[in-house]
């Protein structure tokens, strides 16, 4: 089934005060769980601080050429915010005058944006040691236009990170959308041709896997095995990391979690699954996430749900390294989805 | 009180039977989880036996939690069935098994 935006259509949820309602409401209002940041504290936790910043997370438009089940961009084709050329411009300008190791470069397909090319070539001529690029790996073959994506990233050096869902067709259309997975399949197979993925080889691809449904991710490694065994025997692909991430209550996979009506037993597997541990690295200690209007997030759920940075400068263009180490995080229900189990990040477990 | 003798919620408040013997709770917890750790046999396959066992037991929670369980391993909704089918033929296999017993003791009582 073909689906579209939440935003196309007109869903309630498309408003985030409607998501963060939810999300400290009901469970969460009457005590039957404890909010997160209750949570921290009750756990004899520190605050969630930033630390050293490392990573600039740079979300350049929501356009895409799949409609994803659990998008928690709200993405899609029918989705025209893109990043302009301006914010780009001061975006390169924080790169050139501050020490930042990676620049992960995000979406929607950001294959998709007319400068992306551009951008990539620029980021590369500043200090930052390492840009990584998510791919949902059908763009490559969605136009005559992106085929040669594999060369231009290897080129680049890009460390490609893509979603798979799952190794096998069924679990990854049904979330994905009908012909997503052989596209994928032979994306990877181009991607392997050019040198990425290969063990000992120095052009990285790793692949993303999030459940498909309303349950958390089972242990990385064992599923890492899993992903490479089978595609190996039955498509010859190899890649080098699996990272398994937590779909987190926001946006479309919110819901979905609502229409199912697993939203409460969700938020409970979330909570029960609390780890200590993986609050101490939770990924907005170290990252900065960037809207396609330059604004500045904690991570790429806040920027989903409005929630900017608590800082006095809150754009690109007025961006300050000392300003931003020394705020507050904002946390809501949907951070338990980052401290579940073996915790979880854009780099996949974190604990 | 739900006119009912389950309640999946409850399956959330397992532990609160420690509540009221925490020793020996404690224990069967401890037990519990080092049954299903990596050992000679994978977390994955003792997953899946714990899902055939809990069709042959008919334990609604232990349905639940292995359906879910196997779904984070990754394990596929056909592995789950033909689990469920390897549990549910060694229930059969036990009830047709005592048919031989039948045929003797018919035999015995008969002329």
């Amino acid at each position: 089934m073909k689906i579209k935006s939440l935003k196309a259509r007109q869903d309630s949820l498309a408003q985030t005060e409607k998501q963060l309602e939810i999300l400290s409401g009901g469970i969460f209002k009457d005590g039957s769980l404890p909010t997160f940041k209750e949570k921290v504290k009750s756990s004899n936790l520190p605050a969630v601080r930033p630390t050293a910043l490392e990573i600039l997370q740079i979300n350049i438009g929501y356009m895409c050429n799949q409609v994803c089940a659990h998008c928690h961009v709200d993405a899609g084709p029918d989705r025209k915010e893109i990043m302009t050329h301006e914010t780009m411009e001061q975006i390169l300008t924080v790169l050139q005058s501050n020490t930042i190791k990676t620049v992960d470069l995000t979406g929607g397909a950001p294959e998709m944006h007319p400068e992306f090319r551009w951008f990539v070539e620029e980021v590369r001529k500043t200090e930052v040691e390492e840009i990584i690029v998510r791919s949902n790996l059908t763009i490559i073959l969605a136009n005559k236009k992106y085929h040669d994506l594999p060369e231009f990233f290897a080129k680049h050096k890009v460390h490609v990170i893509s979603s798979l869902p799952f190794y096998k067709r069924g679990k990854t259309d049904k979330q994905r959308g009908d012909g997503v997975f052989d596209s994928s399949i032979e994306a990877l197979q181009m991607l392997n041709k050019v040198g990425f993925g290969i063990a000992g080889g120095s052009l990285e691809l790793d692949l993303v896997y999030n459940p498909s449904g309303a349950f958390l991710p089972g242990d990385q490694k064992a599923l890492e095995l899993d992903f490479k065994k089978a595609l190996k025997e039955d498509f010859n692909i190899e890649f080098n990391q699996l990272y398994s991430i937590t779909n987190l209550p926001i946006s479309r996979f919110l819901d979905y979690l609502i229409a199912s009506e697993n939203y409460e037993e969700y938020m409970h597997s979330l909570v029960e699954a609390f780890n200590p541990i993986a609050v101490e690295n939770v990924m907005c200690t170290n990252t900065i996430s960037i809207s396609c209007e330059g604004y500045l997030f904690d991570c790429d759920f806040n920027q989903m749900l409005d929630l900017k940075v608590e800082a006095s400068t809150t754009h690109i263009s007025e961006y300050n390294t000392d300003v931003l180490s020394d705020r507050n995080i904002r946390l809501s229900q949907h951070c338990y989805g980052c401290t579940a189990g073996a915790g979880s990040s854009c780099q996949g477990s974190i604990a | 009180m739900k006119k009912s003798y389950y309640q999946p919620e409850d399956l959330k408040k397992f532990r609160k039977i420690n509540e009221w013997n925490e020793a020996l709770g404690s224990k069967f917890f401890d037990y519990y989880n080092s049954v299903f750790e990596e050992g000679s046999l994978s977390a994955r396959e003792k997953s899946l036996i714990a899902l055939a066992v809990s069709h042959v037991i008919q334990c609604p929670y232990c349905i639940d939690s292995y359906t879910k369980d196997g779904l984070q391993r990754g394990i596929e909704k056909e592995e789950m069935m033909e689990a469920v089918h390897v549990g549910a033929a060694i229930k059969a296999g036990a009830a047709l098994v005592h048919g031989v017993q039948m045929m003797s003791r018919h035999d015995q009582l008969s002329m």
